[in-house]
């Protein structure tokens, strides 16, 4: 691995309960991804093809909230393998629309989703090496593990993404009180 | 009338006997949040945001309730204070259900705004996804019992200034809800007269109009100054005036 490899900031995104939002306002940095490319290496990504999440990340931005078992067992993979974590949009900071789901017993929501709205194959599946198995509740990701920062928004804007990712390649923890603390 | 002076955060005001502290602060602007406090309507003290402290006094004080008194000396942003706001503010934030990104009243909520003047990053307490109801019944306007923070000034509006008192409060502690009537569908009250004054003045998404969707309902308090002044002084302020 050559010298410049070795300098760049080793940055992992996970997608955890979330609709994929937070991801896109990642890509919607646009040309500033050349840019960020000069200074991070994404180590781990939904949009990378990388099946194990790596030892030693520097930062790991995880969108969504913890709402299955899947999702418990990565954000503890997460945790002990981040220097810093940092909960990347409002269902990771709040539960926010992930968590509307919590007023409703599983039972009925799965009916719901396989069943009701079914057009064909009206059935739960059981199998749970395929579907992974909702947790009790969806909650916030600081609620399970312990978070560094918090980015707010749903999504938060590539500016807010921005000035994110540059404090923490400065070695800061983002602030957001003044600037970009926002729900919604 | 006799004229009190005090010390707020260190520097020197006078006020008029009988007025509060929040009065004072207000018209120095000295800025303190505040939440069930609405210029216009009786005051009752329940959110507990504008909290200050007074030396000599072991208890925090309402600044909203609390009557100045001669050589008070007040502190309104300590720490203490400061921790204490953001803490009720998270606790409002978790015994309801705020999804603000889907919330017709998302960017223009008290709720909100207050959240970021106390700086609440995030709520560590459990959230509590009660059940709450929403009631659609009536022609005009929507109660969304999820965003409600028990303010009261839907009560009071409608009781003072509407005089129709159509709005109560029921059940104690955490079954604590805002109804109509006696708990009957909004739309069945014969007493609501659909002046849209409860829907003004709720700071949150709680009370909305029909047909607003996500962000779109902004609340227009100036009505209330406007018919405050006219009712007591004659006078025909600007709509506009008011906050
Ligand atoms: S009422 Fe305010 S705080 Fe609650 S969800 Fe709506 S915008 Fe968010
Ligand atoms: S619309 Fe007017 S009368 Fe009806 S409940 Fe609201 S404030 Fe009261
Ligand atoms: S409905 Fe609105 S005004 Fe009435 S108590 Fe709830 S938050 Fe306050
Ligand atoms: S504003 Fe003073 S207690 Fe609510």
């Amino acid at each position: 691995m050559n010298q410049e490899i070795k300098n760049k900031l080793r940055v992992a995104t996970v997608w955890l309960g979330g609709c994929s939002g937070c991801h896109m306002s990642f890509l919607d940095l646009d040309e500033r991804l050349i840019e960020l490319a000069d200074k991070i290496q994404i180590v781990y990504s939904p949009i990378a093809d990388v099946k194990e999440f790596p030892a030693d990340v520097d930062v790991t931005l995880v969108e969504g909230a913890v709402t299955n078992v899947e999702n418990e067992e990565m954000a503890h993979i997460v945790r002990t393998h981040s220097k810093y974590v940092v909960s990347f949009g409002d269902c990771a900071t709040t539960g926010n629309v992930t968590a509307m789901r919590n007023r409703f017993p599983n039972e009925e929501l799965l009916d719901r989703a396989y069943k009701e709205l079914a057009d064909i194959c009206y059935s739960i599946p059981n199998d749970n090496t395929l579907i992974a198995q909702l947790c009790q509740q969806a909650i916030p990701l600081h609620h399970l593990i312990r978070v560094d920062a918090f980015l707010h928004g749903c999504p938060p804007t590539p500016d807010e993404i921005w000035f994110a990712i540059n404090e923490l390649l400065e070695g800061r923890i983002p602030i957001f009180k003044t600037q970009f603390l926002r729900y919604g | 009338m006799a004229i009190k002076t005090l010390t707020i955060d260190g520097d020197q005001y006078s006020a008029q006997e009988g007025e509060t502290i929040l009065t004072v602060m207000r018209q120095h602007n000295i800025p303190i949040p505040t939440l069930c406090h609405l210029e216009g309507l009786s005051t009752v003290g329940a959110c507990r945001l504008c909290v200050v402290q007074v030396e000599g006094i072991p208890k925090l004080l309402p600044a909203c309730t609390t009557r100045v008194e001669e050589g008070m000396v007040i502190h309104t942003a300590t720490d203490k204070l400061k921790k204490y706001r953001r803490m009720i503010i998270a606790l409002l934030a978790s015994e309801g259900n705020h999804v603000c990104a889907v919330c017709v009243a998302n960017n223009h909520c008290e709720l909100q705004e207050l959240a970021y003047q106390v700086g609440l990053v995030r709520v560590r307490y459990p959230y509590l996804f009660p059940k709450k109801s929403l009631d659609a019944t009536h022609k005009e306007y929507v109660m969304d019992r999820n965003r409600c923070v028990l303010c009261t000034r839907c009560v009071r509006v409608c009781d003072e200034v509407e005089g129709a008192h159509v709005w109560d409060v029921a059940g104690r502690g955490i079954n604590c809800e805002i109804v109509t009537g006696l708990d009957d569908a909004w739309g069945k009250t014969e007493t609501c007269t659909s002046c849209g004054k409860c829907v003004m003045v709720c700071p949150t998404g709680a009370l909305f109009e029909k047909g607003v969707t996500v962000a779109e309902m902004e609340k227009q308090k100036g009505f209330l100054k406007y018919i405050i002044t006219a009712r007591q002084k004659k006078e025909w302020v600007s709509f506009t005036d008011g906050q």
